[in-house]
């Protein structure tokens, strides 16, 4: 806990000390990344502790806040959420440095470390938090930060719209926590965690209800289908290391809001599994096919936010079945699947995020259908982003496949349940993820293959730069780490026995038991990587024997017998998405406005895509104009007199002392 | 016996696999009336590509050199998961066909990133066709396996085909011969052959895997060739073996039967060739969710 304390001073005093400092020179940014870099490091330190020793932290201070005393507490669920909090601020901090003083030099760019840092302490305040009241405060403060981070390039019109979207959907979903909080501590008579349980577990229909608010609330941070729609808008403005510590770490922060009510209302419902499992399928699917459609790098890795959120929840919606339905081994393996993806969506994804970021910086564009060819200008980035693709599509030897691994583990071991409902249950599980795991390797092959492979499409791509040495350097930690995971999983699934207690409500030791014939497939699973890396290492260098002192020529790829391809000849991001999108168009809504060329002399043809999120154009926007002008009715009852709102205050008090006195 | 019976399989796919496509191109060539090229070409053509330089486009990266080795290692890694109808693979554990999925993956991912390596607008339409096909083919494939979990009460590739046996498959006749025309679809798919994919067409923009390969040569080439059939080989024992479930725990026996089917199943697939024509590539997507579709019907056939 001291840990903790002095992490959360730290970074409160390095953001504050930049905003002064931010016309001195480097002054200012020094003092934010230093201070974000120092307590972040001093709290995973603490986080780890906790974990590796397994005692529970807490702290009650005094009744400094109206509803009772201050509960922190880290237990091993929080410890583990802390990991990708403090662990992701460290690295971004690092790569911030760089890409801020490369972007927009001076006053501006120092000031937003102070959001940045904000928005890291406010996430572990939301994890270490364990009273109503102390939660609502960190989410506030962990809710309203990335605005001023979304809202970094304020003079473009799309920005500041990106940025009022973000608002707007981080204050609907609170609004329901509200609820949740306030419904909760009127039962209980107190704001503190352990009087919640209480009611909750003598109180199944109130469990229900506190579920369905916790999952509109908790989901609508999270990301999932259709509460998503803030993710592509926000992500893309932001500057690339905050998106990176938006969507490795920040939208975890849903689920583990999510995860810690589970642990309190006891015993779960089964429909409480399906509906977790019917939303993680459609996250999934809708987040991988929306991302299909994207020609914007980092509106693409944000929709991947949308699925890997689904998988997630595919995960934890199985444990929540197992633990519904008294089947301990499938609880016990949906839950460690959604535990561990969560921890490797925040590796990879932020390592996906940087690596765009250093595509900007580099080559001054996102467009896909302005890059190509930048392996050989950035080799460093290229073969980075080369990893964290392959780790998110879930290919061996990577940390994206242990978890799904887990997943298709956990729905085989609900396919043999004698239960048919528990087997459909697992045969979905297990489908859908396969068809996730497809489309996001045919999205990752389009992303890596358009924008670092072929040859470049514009002048910017042609003459891109590699990114400067602390923004590789946080790049090349999180590829390590792709890997590290990936090797030493059964280790990894091990440490996770006491996360796993905490969410399911089981003894650690049953825990163990129900993951060991997991985690020995795992072992002999990481022994066949070896040998396929050694393989790998062998066949090349075979391979090299044979061709030397052989003539190896260069010449123009086959083109037909064409010999003069131009780099706009290449196929596109589009051309290359177009079959999946065409096939599953009645979920991506792609708009298309085609003109062929016609006739002998054709004169022009155009071809314009538009990869707006269905969602927010048929739901949102109509339901916020219906509502707009149904307020706009109000208008009539303003007239901007004074002495008009006197008589309205006048006639509420009476209306009240009225109604009082009845 | 048992125990030293385990590397059976991996070594009859890696010495034997070639002699699938000479099977299957003599049958195509027997069928068309032609006399067709010898039994052992596929060798022939692996060995002469090896003896051979190389030319790399000018775009290429180190992308395009590794893309078939990674390809390569991948299926020679599946050879160790992948039984020999009932004789045992040196490795077995509960998941093994997730990593076998796994694996499968790699090698496509890593074929279609050194064909998107070339720029060339052709090898990006292979590229684009081969992640479409797959993203629905990987699902169908665990589905199948799904249904064989079920029926077996295991998910591990070992215990399913040797709990497969003929009382078994009357038991579950109709859910069995779903899951094997999926599997049989699938050995189309995966390794495109008509009437997903022409492999002896001869027009860059109607072809899929060739396509994708156009610019690899020398010992690349070899390597493709050799991962092909290697491919071919494993999706193809994967169907025999569930479609031959007399295992009488003798490995001379239980091999020559299975040798016996592969061949069958190299008949088949040149028979399926000579007799159909390439399917339009829109109506790919249609074959492999049907294949799916089949399995699917299985399941719920054995649900109750």
């Amino acid at each position: 806990m001291p840990e903790f304390l002095a992490a959360i001073l730290l970074l409160v005093l390095g953001g504050a000390a930049a905003v002064p400092l931010r016309a001195r020179g480097r002054w200012g940014g020094l003092a934010g990344q230093a201070g974000a870099i120092a307590g972040s490091a001093v709290g995973l330190a603490g986080a780890i502790r906790v974990l590796a020793f397994g005692h529970t932290q807490s702290l009650s201070a005094g009744a400094f806040m109206p509803g009772g005393a201050t509960h922190l507490q880290i237990d091993p669920l929080a410890a583990f959420f802390l990991l990708p909090v403090f662990g992701l601020s460290i690295l971004t901090a690092i790569y911030g440095g760089s890409y801020l003083s490369g972007r927009n030099a001076g006053i501006e760019s120092a000031a937003t470390w102070l959001p940045l840092n904000l928005l890291t302490a406010g996430m572990a305040g939301v994890v270490a938090a364990h009273d109503g009241l102390l939660f609502l405060l960190a989410w506030e403060i962990m809710a309203l930060s990335p605005f001023f981070l979304v809202i970094f390039e304020d003079r473009q019109a799309p920005v500041r719209h990106a940025a009022w979207t973000y608002l707007a959907a981080t204050h609907l979903g609170t609004a329901f926590l509200l609820v949740l909080f306030v419904l909760l501590g009127a039962r209980a008579g107190s704001s503190d965690f352990e009087a919640y349980t209480v009611v909750l577990k003598a109180d199944p229909a109130l469990g229900s209800v506190a579920f369905v608010l916790a999952l509109i609330g908790f989901g609508a941070k999270a990301g999932i289908v259709p509460a998503h729609v803030w993710l592509p808008e926000a992500h893309p403005v932001a500057p690339s290391h905050a998106s990176a510590l938006m969507s490795g770490a920040m939208i975890k922060i849903g689920i583990y809001g999510l995860v810690r009510m589970l642990s309190l209302l006891g015993t779960p419902q089964p429909w409480w599994g399906w509906t977790l499992i019917a939303i993680g399928a459609s996250s999934g699917v809708l987040g991988v096919l929306f991302a299909l459609a994207q020609h914007d790098l980092k509106r693409l890795l944000a929709y991947h936010s949308v699925e890997n959120i689904g998988i997630i929840l595919l995960g934890i919606g199985l444990g929540v079945l197992g633990l519904a339905t008294g089947m301990p081994a499938l609880a016990v393996l949906g839950f460690a699947a959604g535990l561990l993806h969560i921890v490797n969506h925040s590796i990879f994804k932020g390592l996906l995020f940087l690596g765009a970021g250093a595509v900007q910086h580099g080559a001054h564009s996102l467009e896909l259908e302005e890059l190509g060819g930048l392996l050989r200008r950035m080799p460093w980035t290229g073969t980075a982003f080369l990893v964290g693709a392959a780790a998110i599509v879930g290919l061996p030897p990577l940390n994206g496949f242990i978890s799904e691994f887990l997943l298709f583990y956990a729905g085989f071991v609900g396919v043999l349940q004698p239960a048919p409902v528990t087997a459909l249950a697992g045969l979905a599980a297990i489908v859908i993820m396969g068809l996730i795991s497809g489309l996001a390797a045919a999205c990752f092959a389009k992303a890596f293959g358009i924008v670092f492979l072929g040859s470049p499409r514009s002048l910017a791509a042609a003459a891109a730069h590699e990114a400067e040495r602390p923004m590789l350097a946080a790049m090349a930690v999180l590829a390590v780490l792709c890997v590290i995971i990936g090797l030493g999983a059964p280790l990894v699934i091990s440490a996770l026995a006491d996360v796993v207690a905490v969410a399911t409500g089981a003894a650690a030791g049953s825990i163990r038991a129900q993951l060991a014939p997991a985690i020995a497939s795992l072992l002999i699973t990481v022994v066949i990587f070896v040998v396929l890396i050694l393989l790998a290492v062998v066949v090349w260098l075979l391979r090299a024997r044979r061709l030397a002192g052989r003539r190896i020529g260069r010449g123009p790829v086959w083109g037909c017998g064409y010999l003069f391809p131009s780099p706009r000849m290449q196929y596109t991001a589009s051309s290359f998405a177009q079959p999946l999108t065409t096939q599953f168009h009645l979920f991506v809504r792609n708009r298309e406005a085609f003109s062929p060329p016609q006739g002998y002399f054709p004169r022009a043809a155009s071809y314009a895509s538009d990869s707006g999120d269905p969602w927010l154009r048929l739901l949102f926007a109509p339901t916020f104009r219906w509502f707009d002008r149904i307020v706009g009715q109000l208008n009539v009852i303003q007239h901007g007199h004074i002495h008009v709102y006197v008589l309205y205050v006048a006639a509420t008090l009476v209306a009240l002392l009225f109604w009082a006195s009845l | 016996m048992q125990s030293l019976a385990a590397i059976v399989p991996p070594l009859f796919a890696l010495v034997l696999a070639p002699l699938m496509p000479g099977l299957l191109n003599r049958t195509k060539a027997f069928v068309a009336g032609r006399r067709g090229p010898p039994l052992f070409q596929p060798y022939f053509d692996i060995l002469k590509c090896l003896r051979r330089g190389a030319v790399y486009g000018d775009v290429t990266t180190w992308i395009f050199r590794f893309g078939p080795v990674v390809n390569l290692v991948a299926l020679i890694a599946a050879t160790l998961l992948v039984p020999f109808g009932g004789i045992r693979s040196p490795v077995s554990f509960s998941g093994d066909v997730v990593v076998l999925a796994g694996l499968l993956a790699l090698g496509r991912f890593a074929t279609v990133l050194a064909a998107l390596d070339t720029g060339s607008s052709f090898e990006g339409m292979g590229a684009s066709r081969e992640m479409h096909f797959a993203a629905l083919a990987e699902p169908a494939f665990l589905l199948a396996f799904v249904v064989l979990a079920r029926v077996a009460g295991a998910f591990s590739l070992v215990p399913i085909f040797q709990a497969i046996t003929p009382t078994v498959w009357l038991a579950a006749l109709p859910t069995l011969t779903l899951v094997a025309m999926t599997l049989l679809i699938l050995v189309l798919v995966e390794n495109s052959r008509v009437p997903v994919d022409d492999p002896t067409t001869h027009l860059e923009l109607t072809m899929i895997h060739e396509v994708m390969v156009l610019d690899h040569s020398g010992p690349d080439l070899a390597i493709i060739h050799y991962a092909a059939a290697l491919k071919l080989w494993l999706l193809g024992s994967l169907l025999v073996g569930l479609l031959l479930p007399l295992h009488n725990r003798n490995p001379i026996l239980d091999g020559a039967a299975m040798l016996l089917g592969i061949a069958t199943l190299s008949l088949a697939i040149g028979m399926i060739e000579s007799a159909m024509a390439r399917y339009r590539l829109v109506q790919v997507p249609q074959f492999i969710v049907g294949a799916a579709t089949l399995s699917a019907v299985g399941f719920i056939l054995v649900l109750v």
